[in-house]
């Protein structure tokens, strides 16, 4: 079993990546045990901002013993995090949720969907997936990723290395005008299976994308949270079906999702 | 050497091995701490809200971080009285320490049958949820007049077979006179203070940040508020006190203590340090080295 933990990490480095976007490596021993569409809850120093922030994650090193993080600066916890420097301490509870099902992909055709600060934990879940084909003996064209932003690109080079890249932006300055959906359109993409995070208009669209092309979608839903570890009852979605936990239809985000098949959640 | 100095507390002959437990709503039934923490250490755990049948809770979002606190107004969402008793007490029972279960309701029929369904269950005391701000029906409508709290402890002692904690609201004009009518009616302690309405506007969605516009306060931010109201209470009544509001470690459990509170509960912290129950009871015996001090009790109440 895997024992959630708050620890002391130490950040290995620090670079802006995109406006307002940071790309942050820590040496944490929660690397050895992270999945893709796994998370972290980081604690800003400052005092004033009690609650940890859920922070997906982005990438694993090979030895496990960094964990990269990339985040956007949307208020005081994330912009302390973001004056972070090399060797600073960095206080961080994980390894938190459960990720996207591997197993979902197995000799299938897989959207890998990204929108804004969605996008990062796509990158390790590619790069599973891409050691699971080198093991099969397959190349990667079976992995699409598919990318929405609204001008300014980050990420899109990692996961080339593991897949087709396909991108759009809201403005249209690169690929596709619009969002991830207009991508698929635009390149007539077809799947079997859709592993997504990003903005709730972008799920809701992909569930329904889904029922109407029968693929099976994995949504990795965000909700405001405190406690992280499921007791709070703070961050809940709707779902189909009674939720193991109170028995109403309010499952929890943190302990529960954050991924989630999407017939399931009511979004 | 170390010396042996006793930090055991009892309240209406419930014996606690230290005079820390776990504001109810923040700990779960200790199921998920229980991965940092050892439960086996904690005075008592004090479960999250109980109700005679499921409740769904609010709708999202429903926490917001304030200055040095949080807002939360979850709604009391539960699973009801029978998985609570199948599940969450028989999880409890593995372990050695007391057993709190907080109880609400919409009506004091509601609140009855909890207290019934609970009689011959493995439960050390009954809190009874007459304070969350964030429900429509019960829970702070009797909280707030103290006719109406001295109704429904009333008819809830008639009833209980545990002794019961009476847990009052800070939103009140008096906490003395709450304090008096929970007495006055049987309750055996009172825990306070509950959280304190807030409400918090997010300015760049010109939005409530809270989908029930309101919600309770919570964390270090409110613990002067709690002192003061924990100091009054028990400067109004004989009855034991359970202090919470915003408690972090030993030094805070102190200032509860010797304002007068008997056991004091741990809550929003637990988000900001899973470890923090364990922390506070060290930090009490650390305390107690410093200041030799061979028993807890001796400082209960010490600042008049």
């Amino acid at each position: 079993m895997e024992i959630k933990k708050k620890v002391t990490a130490v950040v290995f480095s620090q670079e802006k990546i995109a406006d307002g976007i940071y790309d942050m490596w820590i040496e944490t021993e929660l690397s050895q045990n992270a999945h893709p569409g796994q998370f972290i809850s980081v604690y800003p120093k400052n005092q004033s901002t009690i609650l940890p922030r859920p922070i997906s994650i982005c990438e694993v090193d090979e030895k496990k013993e960094k964990l990269r993080i990339v985040y956007r600066v949307a208020g005081k916890g994330t912009n302390e995090f973001s004056e972070y420097k090399k060797g600073d301490s960095i206080s961080v509870l994980g390894i938190l949720g459960n990720g996207f099902p591997l197993e979902a992909a197995e000799g299938k055709t897989v959207f890998l969907m990204g929108g804004g600060i969605g996008i990062p934990p796509m990158l390790q879940l590619a790069k599973e997936l891409a050691v699971a084909n080198e093991k099969a003996g397959r190349d990667n064209s079976n992995i699409k990723i598919i990318l929405g932003f609204r001008n300014e690109l980050f990420l899109q080079e990692d996961l080339k290395k593991y897949g087709e890249v396909y991108i759009a932006t809201e403005d249209g300055s690169t690929g596709s005008k619009g969002t991830v959906m207009n991508a698929i359109e635009d390149n007539g993409l077809k799947g079997d299976v859709i592993f997504s995070c990003g903005p709730m208009p972008m799920l809701r669209a992909i569930k329904e994308f889904a029922a109407a092309n029968k693929m099976t979608a994995y949504l990795s839903l965000e909700e405001r949270m405190a406690c992280g570890v499921g007791a709070c009852l703070g961050c809940v979605c709707k779902t189909k079906e009674v939720d193991h936990h109170s028995h109403v239809h309010n499952a929890r985000v943190c302990t529960d999702g954050p991924v989630y098949l999407a017939e399931e959640v009511d979004i | 050497m170390e010396q042996k100095r006793n930090t055991a507390v009892t309240i209406a002959g419930v014996t606690f091995k230290n005079p820390v437990m776990t504001a109810s709503g923040t700990f779960g039934s200790g199921m998920e701490y229980g991965e940092f923490v050892d439960l086996n250490k904690l005075g008592a755990v004090v479960t999250k809200g109980v109700a005679n049948v499921p409740w769904p809770g609010n709708p999202t979002p429903r926490v917001a971080e304030t200055y040095g606190g949080m807002l939360n107004a979850i709604g009391l969402q539960n699973p009801g009285v029978d998985v609570f008793i199948k599940r969450d007490l028989e999880y409890l029972k593995q372990f050695d320490t007391k057993v709190i279960v907080n109880v609400c309701g919409k009506s004091v029929e509601d609140y009855v049958e909890v207290v019934e369904r609970l009689g011959d269950e493995a439960v050390d005391m009954l809190e009874i949820n007459v304070s969350c701000p964030n429900v429509k029906e019960g829970a702070i409508a009797f909280g707030q007049k103290a006719d109406a709290l001295f109704h429904i402890t009333k008819e809830i002692k008639k009833k209980a077979k545990q002794p019961v904690i009476m847990k009052l609201s800070p939103n009140v004009t008096s906490i003395a006179e709450m304090a008096k009518a929970a007495e006055a009616a049987g309750a055996d302690a009172i825990s306070l203070i509950n959280t304190i309405t807030g409400m918090k506007i997010d300015i760049h969605r010109k939005q409530f940040a809270l989908a029930n516009r309101t919600g309770g306060l919570s964390g270090p931010a409110i613990k002067p508020v709690a002192v003061r109201m924990v100091y009054e209470a028990s400067q109004a009544v004989n009855i034991p006190i359970i202090g919470m509001g915003g408690i972090a470690n030993g030094e805070d459990a102190m200032e509860f203590m010797m304002a007068g509170a008997t056991a004091v509960s741990v809550g929003a912290m637990n988000f900001v340090n899973p470890y923090a129950t364990e922390e506070t009871i060290q930090g009490i015996q650390d305390y107690m080295n410093q200041y030799n001090v061979n028993d807890i009790n001796e400082l209960i109440g010490c600042v008049k």
